[in-house]
C-alpha cells in the first residue's frame, strides 16, 4: 500500500527545500572594510596592550639568587616548578592555577552579564590575532574593494607578489607567536640562541611549530569561523545574558522603512537607516546587525563606528546601530520612553558574588601558604617494634618541603608524648640526640627517618594521636603535621 | 544495478535500487571528508604493514623494513637505565660503607636501591618492612644474633648463614634431647633457668648445673649471649622462636639452625652495600 503523509505539493515543495539545504554551509568569504571610530580605537589599544603583554612578559627578568631561574614567569616543567616573581608554585600547588582559572570563568560570566560579547570582541586571542592579520592584509593588498578585485583577477606577477608577501608576514607572525609561546616554559633568551642554532630541543622546534600552524590557520584562513563553528562559548554565553546587558543593538523603530537618501530629501515618513550598508561591509563575521541578534555577531562594535560614520554625513542623530540594552530597545519599539540599565540586577550580584568568593578563598589559601612544609608518614609495617629492654618504638618517614631559596636548618619537636626518646637516619644531620638539626637543602624535599621510642610503661595501649612540629634556628614554629603513636593493645 | 536512477518522491533523495518489500534505501552518500579520511587510515595501514612488524608467519612474522622490535627497544631502554643509574653505582661500588652513609646524595640513593632489592630479594623471609617472622629475625629491633654494625650486616648478607659458601656463618647448637646429650628431665629444668634468665620463674639447682656446663660456652655466663657466635640473647624480651616455656623447651630439645643464603653470588657489589645500608637504616643499625 502506498502510504503519504503529504500531497504531492507537500512532497514538491519539501523537495526543492532539501536542495537548498546542502549539509554543509559554503563559506562566503568575509572582506572586511577598514574603519576609524571610538570602538575601532579602543579595539586597538586592547590589541597592543594584550600583544604587548603576551609578547614580552616572557622577557622579564626576577632576580632569585645564584640556584634559580631569573625569568619573572617561567613555567618550569622538567624542574616541576612555576615561577611568578617571588611566588614559587610546587606541582601539589596547582590548584592555585585552577584558582585563577575559576576567576577567569567567574570574571568572564561577571562581564558578559553586564557587556555582552565584550571578551569575544575585544579580548579573545582569536579576536586579537585576527585583527593583526586583517592590518597586514590591509598593507598588502588594499582595503575591501581592492582585496575583492584581486581576488576576482586573474594570476599575475602583481596578484603572486601581494599574496606573497601577505602569507610571508602571516607566518611570520605566527611563528613569532609560537615561539613567545614557548618562552613561558623555557628561559628565554637563551633558547632564543639555542633555537637559531638548530640547539633547543626537539619538543621546543614542536611546539613551535604547532603554535605557528595554529596561528596561521586560525587567524589567516578560518577567521569567524572559529567563532561561529569550533568556539563553544558562544553556544552557551547566551545563558549569561539578559534583556539588560549591554550589546550592540540596531534601533529597528528608528531606522525603519530604510532606504536610499539623497540630499536634501524630506525624512518624512521613512526611516534614519539609508541602506548605505556600510556596517556590513566592516563586520568582521560578515553579518547584517540589522536582522538583530545573531549567534554570529561578536559585539566588537565596528558597526557602531560605521553607522556613526554614515549619521554624521547624512545629519543625522547618531547611535542608530549602538551600545545598548534590549529592554531600552524593545521599550522604544512600543514607543515607550526606554528603559534605564539597570547593571545591579540578581544576575550580575551573583556573578560578582561568586567571583568575590573565589578571589577570597584564593586571598586566604595564598595567604596561609608557607615556605616550610612538614610531612610526616609511619610505618605500618610492622606497626610498632619492642627492643630487647621492652621499649616499644615507632618508626617515620618525615619529609619537610624548604620553597625557600637558601637552606634550613631545622629541629624536630614531637607533642602528646612526653617520654618520647628521637631518633634519626640521614645523612643531613648536625648534631646529635635531642638537639639534632635536619638541615634541608634550597628549594628541595629532605627526607629523613624518625624512630620515637617510649618505654613500655608510658607506651599507649593502640593508637594515639602526637604531633610533629619543626621549629627553624630562631626557634620560630615553622610547621607541623598531625600523626599517631601505635603501641600494643593490652 | 538499477538501470535508471530513481528519486525517492517524499524526499527527494536518490535511491540506491535496492528495495526490500516495498521499502527502498535512499542513498545518502557519506561526506567527502569522511570519505578520504577512510581512505587515509587505508594508506596509512598499508604504509605501517611495509614498516612495522605486522602479518603472522607459521613460526615467524613479517619483520618490517624499519626493523623495529619492541623487545629490542625494550632492552635499549632498560641499557638507558642502567647507564644513568652507573655514575651512582660506580660511586657505590668504590667508596667504603662509612663513606656512602656521610654523602647525603650516595647515602639516599643506596636507602632508594636496597629498599628496591629488599622488596626482590628478602621480603619472602624478613617482611616487606624488615619485621621478620616466627624464625625468621625481625630486622627492624634492635636485637641482633649476628651483629648490628653496618659491616657485620653487609657481611651477614654478602655470605650468608649456614650455607655452603666458605666464609658464611657456621656455628651448630647441638640437638640437647634429640640427640640424648640431656634427659628431659634435664630439658625441663634448663628450660626454667632460661626463663629465670628474662625474670619469669626461678630456676632449680639442677637447671644451673645444666646451664652451666652445657650453655654458657656460646650463650655466656649471665645469658647475654655471644655474637661472634651467633648465640641470641636469652635475657632479653625478643625471642625468635617463640618466648613460651614450651617454645624454649622444643628449642633446646630440637635445637634451631635457621639459614639464610649467601648474596655474593647472586647480586652485585654495589647491590650488596645499598642493602646493608638500608638494612641498618631500618631502625636497628648499631
Amino acid at each position: 500500500m502506498d502510504v503519504r503523509l503529504h500531497d504531492d505539493d507537500d512532497a514538491v515543495s519539501l523537495r526543492t527545500r532539501k536542495a537548498e539545504l546542502p549539509l554543509y554551509a559554503t563559506r562566503i568569504k568575509v572582506y572586511p572594510r577598514a574603519i576609524k571610530g571610538t570602538w575601532r580605537r579602543v579595539k586597538w589599544l586592547a590589541l597592543i596592550l594584550l600583544l604587548g603583554v603576551y609578547y614580552l612578559v616572557p622577557w622579564l627578568r626576577w632576580d632569585r639568587g645564584p640556584s634559580a631561574p631569573d625569568q619573572a614567569i617561567l613555567i618550569d616543567l622538567d624542574g616541576r616548578r612555576g615561577w611568578f616573581f617571588d611566588v614559587v608554585i610546587w606541582p601539589q600547588e596547582v590548584y592555585f592555577v585552577t584558582g585563577l582559572l575559576i576567576l577567569a570563568a567567574f570574571g568572564l560570566f561577571f562581564a558578559t552579564a553586564l557587556f555582552g560579547r565584550v571578551w569575544c570582541g575585544f579580548a579573545c586571542p582569536q579576536t586579537v590575532w585576527t585583527d593583526l592579520f586583517m592590518m597586514v592584509e590591509r598593507l598588502i593588498e588594499g582595503d575591501r574593494n581592492q582585496r575583492q578585485r584581486l581576488d576576482r583577477t586573474p594570476m599575475s606577477a602583481d596578484k603572486a607578489v601581494r599574496k606573497g608577501t601577505k602569507h610571508a608576514a602571516w607566518i611570520a607572525i605566527a611563528v613569532a607567536t609560537g615561539g613567545a609561546w614557548i618562552f613561558y616554559f623555557v628561559d628565554a633568551p637563551s633558547t632564543l640562541s639555542k633555537i637559531f642554532c638548530g640547539e633547543a630541543s626537539l619538543e621546543v622546534y614542536f611546539f613551535i611549530g604547532l603554535l605557528t600552524a595554529t596561528t596561521y590557520i586560525l587567524a589567516g584562513w578560518a577567521r569567524e569561523q572559529v567563532c561561529t563553528y569550533m568556539c563553544p562559548w558562544p553556544r552557551f554565553q547566551a545563558a549569561m545574558l539578559d534583556e539588560q546587558s549591554v550589546i550592540v543593538t540596531y534601533q529597528k523603530w528608528r531606522g525603519e522603512r530604510r532606504g536610499k537618501h539623497k540630499a536634501g530629501d524630506s525624512w518624512e515618513g521613512r526611516g534614519d537607516c539609508v541602506d548605505c550598508s556600510l556596517c556590513i561591509a566592516v563586520c568582521p563575521t560578515g553579518i547584517d546587525i540589522r536582522d538583530g541578534q545573531q549567534i554570529e555577531c561578536i559585539g566588537c562594535g565596528l558597526c557602531v563606528d560605521a553607522c556613526t560614520q554614515t549619521m554624521d554625513k547624512v545629519g543625522r542623530p547618531r547611535g542608530l546601530i549602538r551600545w545598548d540594552t534590549l529592554a531600552d530597545q524593545q521599550s522604544k519599539e512600543r514607543g515607550e520612553k526606554g528603559v534605564a540599565w539597570r547593571p545591579v540586577r540578581p544576575r550580575t550580584l551573583l556573578y560578582a558574588a561568586l567571583l568575590g568568593v573565589a578571589a577570597a578563598a584564593m586571598l586566604v589559601a595564598f595567604a596561609l601558604r608557607t615556605d616550610t612544609e612538614l610531612t610526616v608518614q609511619r610505618d605500618r609495617s610492622p606497626n610498632f617494634v619492642r627492643l630487647s629492654n621492652g621499649d616499644i618504638r615507632n618508626s617515620y618517614t618525615v619529609k619537610i618541603l624548604n620553597k625557600r631559596q637558601t637552606g634550613q636548618s631545622l629541629q624536630l619537636a614531637v607533642e602528646g608524648l612526653p617520654s618520647a626518646r628521637l631518633g634519626f637516619v640521614g645523612a643531613d644531620l648536625e648534631g646529635s640526640g635531642a638537639a639534632t638539626r635536619l638541615l634541608v637543602h634550597p628549594d628541595a624535599v629532605g627526607t629523613f627517618r624518625v624512630f620515637l621510642t617510649v618505654p613500655p610503661n608510658a607506651a599507649p595501649s593502640g593508637s594515639s594521636a602526637i604531633e610533629f612540629a619543626i621549629q627553624d634556628a630562631s626557634g620560630r614554629r615553622s610547621a607541623s603535621h598531625d600523626a599517631v603513636f601505635v603501641g600494643p593493645t593490652h | 544495478m538499477p538501470t535508471k536512477i530513481e528519486k525517492d518522491a517524499l524526499s527527494g533523495t536518490e535511491t540506491t535500487g535496492h528495495e526490500w518489500d516495498g521499502v527502498k534505501e535512499l542513498n545518502t552518500p557519506l561526506p567527502t571528508w569522511w570519505v578520504y579520511t577512510f581512505y587515509a587510515t587505508i594508506v596509512f595501514a598499508i604504509v605501517y604493514c611495509v614498516l612495522y612488524p605486522s602479518w603472522p608467519w607459521l613460526n615467524d612474522h613479517t619483520q618490517g623494513v624499519l626493523g623495529y622490535s619492541s623487545r629490542v627497544e625494550l632492552a635499549q631502554a632498560l641499557d638507558a637505565q642502567v647507564k644513568t643509574r652507573a655514575v651512582f653505582v660506580d660511586r657505590i661500588r668504590t667508596a667504603s660503607l662509612a663513606d656512602i652513609r656521610k654523602d647525603p646524595e650516595l647515602f639516599n640513593f643506596a636507602l632508594a636501591g636496597g629498599r628496591s632489592a629488599f622488596q626482590t630479594n628478602c621480603m619472602q623471609c624478613h617482611g616487606a618492612g624488615g619485621a621478620g617472622s616466627h624464625g625468621f629475625p625481625n630486622l627492624v629491633d634492635d636485637d641482633w644474633m649476628w651483629g648490628g654494625g653496618i659491616d657485620q650486616i653487609h657481611a651477614t648478607i654478602e655470605h650468608g648463614i649456614r650455607n655452603a659458601d666458605d666464609k658464611s656463618r657456621q656455628t651448630m647448637m647441638p640437638r640437647y634431647g634429640a640427640d640424648g646429650i640431656l634427659t628431659s628431665p634435664q630439658v625441663a629444668a634448663v628450660t626454667d633457668y632460661v626463663l629465670s634468665l628474662s625474670g619469669r620463674g626461678t630456676a632449680t639447682p639442677e637447671g644451673a648445673k645444666v646451664w652451666q656446663e652445657q650453655c654458657v660456652a656460646c650463650h655466656q655466663a649471665d645469658g647475654k649471649g655471644n655474637q661472634e657466635l651467633g648465640a641470641p640473647n636469652l635475657t632479653d624480651g625478643i625471642w625468635l622462636y617463640g618466648g613460651d616455656r614450651d617454645s624454649i623447651y622444643r628449642s633446646i630439645f630440637y635445637a634451631r639452625n635457621g639459614s639464610m643464603p649467601a648474596w655474593s653470588g647472586r647480586l652485585d657489589e654495589a647491590t650488596i652495600k645499598m642493602l646493608a645500608i638500608y638494612v641498618h637504616a631500618l631502625g636497628g643499625g648499631r
